[in-house]
Order: structure tokens, then sequence, then C-alpha cells
């Protein structure tokens, strides 16, 4: 147990918080700003002109072929090179995240629309709503509700794939960690061990209320 | 921040680099390597030669920050203390420079296979991560002077010393594979029987439980290691070929190299590296070691 009072160390726990904010704050623009992205992407993938959707086709396949980590690669050394357009590390992340979040909501807001039964709209022509109408108090409500679980499945992706970013050297929680890991390395030989557990909580303390989200709105949805 | 549209070739190219890029990172993975082991290659990317502009010295002097990149995760080179705050021998250097520079440093933490990247892609002005001089780095960004030097050095029990390489006739090396270690005895001390290692720690765990008769790699991991470990003792301090450790910037960026070359023959005379020394190496190696076997003062080895 001798290993466990690296936890206890002055400044290890406010700089794994700190780290932690990083990885939060990452994770909360990208999903932030990816909603309005995916919520436009999905409404363009059913639409019926052939161009658009050829782009928004190649776009999502782009997106879900690269790995993300190759995508990263290319937002923060390729941009620089080629474009002269030099991210920091915080922003490359956080532009790959809201790319790929976008493209991931897109396909789901795309789904949750095509899920509507045609008759929904007819019904609403029929009584007299106006397209507009039709899609903001008929189609949108019942679309959000088959798209909500899954959508709080891929904040939690989000959230989770921001580990990579230790690998365009931005210091979150990860990289903290490493940082004690080694300052401590001949004191606390077995710390590595504690460290990555309180991380490992750390990340379940940010997913976890989102799985309860999802579960709840779950269940009282489908008693509708 | 302008933004050109590069034509489709481009864009395949540049989607083949980052591919390989991954490949290359993840081929890295958890390896022995020490970062001044010469034989950790670093990333690839080598396809494109265009580097994004580097900051002229004046860029950096109106800007008030020179954008160093150091290791945050290297004790005793570069790390972050507990409050949080980089520390080390790069950092000291580091800070002297930007003192002279009359500007305030902006660091950047940095993984081993990322420093030639950082300065192509202009993230950093300078790198002071204990990068090695090597013929391949050196083709891709320009090193200065160097301020250190690495060779390799032996550890071994203290009731046992090995403190020649002829004492080691007929006796078991342990060796970490790929290091320069390695080579250096299969080429030049055909006797020694090795017994190799994938990771530092089973080496480490080797010699504790007596399966060779001494450990060798570089002589600063050894040196760290014997003094936090007792009843071993580094007989063997310096031996083989020095490679040096030196700042590096961007390629072709010559006001700030030449800036860099000046302060290291400048900071020699005062004997900087030597009070450097003191204040962070010594700590971690004791008084045992004889600081001219690590410090290069002036550039001059």
């Amino acid at each position: 147990m001798h290993g466990a009072e690296i936890l206890l160390q002055p400044g290890v726990f406010p700089r794994l918080l700190q780290g932690l904010w990083v990885t939060v704050w990452i994770a909360g623009v990208s999903v932030g700003v990816s909603i309005p992205v995916g919520l436009l992407v999905g409404w363009l993938m059913t639409l019926r002109n052939p161009v658009v959707r050829a782009i928004m086709r190649v776009y999502l396949d782009f997106i879900r072929i690269m790995p993300q980590l190759a995508l990263l690669f290319l937002a923060y050394y390729g941009f620089a090179r080629w474009f002269d357009w030099n991210l920091d590390a915080t922003g490359a992340c956080v532009l790959v995240f809201i790319l790929w979040g976008g493209a991931e909501l897109g396909d789901l807001v795309r789904g949750a629309l095509q899920s509507i039964p045609k008759v929904q709209y007819e019904s609403s022509y029929v009584l007299g709503l106006s397209p507009w109408q039709t899609f903001s108090r008929v189609i949108l409500p019942q679309a959000i509700r088959r798209l909500l679980p899954a959508s709080v499945n891929l904040a939690t992706r989000i959230v989770k794939t921001t580990s990579l970013a230790v690998l365009l050297d931005v210091v979150e929680v990860i990289k903290v960690g490493q940082q004690i890991i080694d300052a401590n390395r001949f004191q606390y030989p077995t710390g590595t061990l504690w460290i990555y557990g309180a991380i490992f909580f750390m990340y379940f303390i940010v997913c976890w209320p989102l799985s309860i989200v999802a579960r709840r709105l779950e269940k009282r949805w489908s008693h509708d | 921040m302008t933004i050109k549209i590069g034509n489709a070739l481009k864009t395949i190219v540049a989607t083949g680099a980052a591919l390989m890029m991954a490949v290359s990172v993840a081929a890295c993975g958890p390896s022995a390597a020490t970062p001044s082991d010469t034989a950790s290659s670093d990333s690839g990317a080598t396809s494109s030669s265009e580097n994004a502009k580097a900051r002229s010295l004046d860029d950096i002097k109106k800007s008030g920050k020179i954008k160093i990149a150091v290791f945050s995760d290297k004790a005793p080179f570069g790390y972050v203390d507990q409050d949080g705050k980089y520390q080390g021998y790069d950092i000291v250097f580091a800070e002297r420079l930007a003192k002279d520079l009359g500007v305030e440093v902006e660091y950047t933490s940095v993984d081993p296979a990322a420093r030639v990247d950082v300065l192509t892609s202009n993230k950093v002005d300078l790198v002071l991560a204990n990068f090695t001089v090597t013929d391949e780095r050196a083709e891709k960004v320009d090193f200065a002077k160097p301020y250190m030097k690495v060779a390799l050095g032996v550890v071994s029990p203290e009731d046992a010393q090995i403190t020649d390489v002829s004492q080691l006739d007929g006796k078991t090396l342990i060796i970490a594979k790929g290091t320069t270690a390695e080579t250096w005895f299969e080429k030049n001390a055909p006797n020694v029987k090795l017994q190799k290692y994938d990771q530092y720690a089973d080496a480490y765990n080797a010699l504790l439980d007596g399966r060779g008769d001494a450990f060798s790699t570089d002589n600063t991991e050894v040196l760290a290691w014997a003094k936090a470990n007792k009843g071993f003792k580094v007989g063997i301090t310096h031996l083989g070929d020095d490679d040096t450790i030196a700042p590096a910037v961007q390629k072709g960026n010559k006001e700030l190299l030449d800036f860099v070359n000046e302060e290291i023959v400048k900071l020699g005379e005062e004997n900087f590296f030597h009070k450097d020394y003191e204040q962070t190496l010594e700590p971690v190696y004791g008084d045992e070691v004889n600081p001219d076997e690590i410090v290069v003062e002036g550039g001059k080895l």
C-alpha cells in the first residue's frame, strides 16, 4: 500500500484535477459545437439533392474510416506545413472532435428523421400545418426522442477519445499523471497503478452521469 | 492565418503522411529507450520537405515569448514538480536563454518522437529536450553546439564491482535491446556474454536477482538508478563514444541558431553548465560522479 501514499502528496490531486479540467473542456466544447453541426449535417443528409448527398456521404465516410489519431496529426502538423495554418494542440483537438462528432451525430439525426413514418407528415399537412410547423412541432420532437440516447453515448465516446490529445502533447489528465509518476519514480516506484487508478475514477465520474441521464430519458419516453 | 486550398493530390499525400505518422507512433510503442537513446527513431512525415515558416529573432522579441519544447516527464532533465512548475537541467538553460533574450519562456511539453515534427511545423522555436545529435536528425533540423554528452555506463553490485571492461571477460552482462550498449559490446567486447531484455524494468530486475554480473546502458540512466538502489555502484561511468546533446532549431533558422551558439560560448566562460549540473543533476547522480563526464562547456568536447 506504500504506493497509494503518492496520491496524498501535496499538489498531486489539484494537478490531476487541473488536467481533468483540460479534458472536460476539450470534450465539452467539442460536444457543444457538434450539436448544431450534427443537426445541420443530418438535415442535409435527408435532402434529395444528389450533389449535397454525395458530399455528405464522402464527409461521413472519410471521418468514419480515418482513425481519429490520423486526423489529429493531420490537423496539428499537416495544416501548419501545407497551409501555414498553425493551430495549437488544443485547437487541433477541438476541430477534429467537432468534425467527428458532427459527422456521427449527423448520421444519427438522419436516421431519426427518416424513421418518422411518412404518414406523420401527410397528416400534418392535412391538418393545415405549414412545412416548418410540421417539422418543428411534429417531426422534430419525435426525432429527438429517438436521437437522445445514442447522442449521449456519442458524448461519452468523445470524452474518452480526448485521451488521444496526449499524443499531440496536450497536457491533459493522462499527461499530468505521467508527469507525476515520473517525478516520483524513485520515492514511489509502485505509484503508477495508483495514479492511473485515480485517473480511471475521474473519467468514470465524468462519464457516469451521462449514461444515467441517457437511461432515465430512455425509460421515461418509452411509456409515451 | 491564410488558408490556401491545396489540390486533391496534396490532400492524398497529406492523408498518407498522417497515416504514416500514426503508424510510426504506434510502432514506437512501449520501449525501453531513454530520451537520449540514439536507437529510437523520430516519427516519420519526411515525405513533406515543406516547413511552416519559423519565427525570426525579431518576431520572438516582439511577441515577448520564446516557445521552447521540453520534456515534462523525464527527470532530472525536464519534468514538472509538485507545484506544476517545469524543472530540470534543460529548463535551467531555457530560462537563461530567455532571460538573455529579454523574453519569457512558453513551454510546450513534448514526447521523444515528436521532437522533430514540432520544429518542422513551427509549433515551437527551439527544442531543449535531451536531444541527442544524430546524422539522421541533422538532416531535418539544425543543431546548435552541444551542452551535454552521454556515453555508456556499467552498474554492478558493490561487493563484485566491475571497474574495467576486461573484468567482464567470460561474465554475463545485462543490456536492453536496441540500445547503443548492445552494439558497442557486440563490436568491442566479443568475450562478454550478453543477456538481453526488452524493458529497462526487466533488466534492472535481472541485475537485482543476480542473473547477470553487471548492466550497461546510458551512463546518465545507470547513475540515477544506482543512487536510488543501495548495494549497487556504477564502476564504469564513461565508456564508448560520446553522443552529444544539443539544442535544435528549425532547419534554416540561422538567426536563432547563431544566437543560441553565441549564448553557449558565452555561458561557457562563466561555467554555467557546471552550475546547472550542481543544481539539477548532482542531487540525482551523487557527488562521486565527475561532472566533466556529462557536462559540455562552451560547446567544446
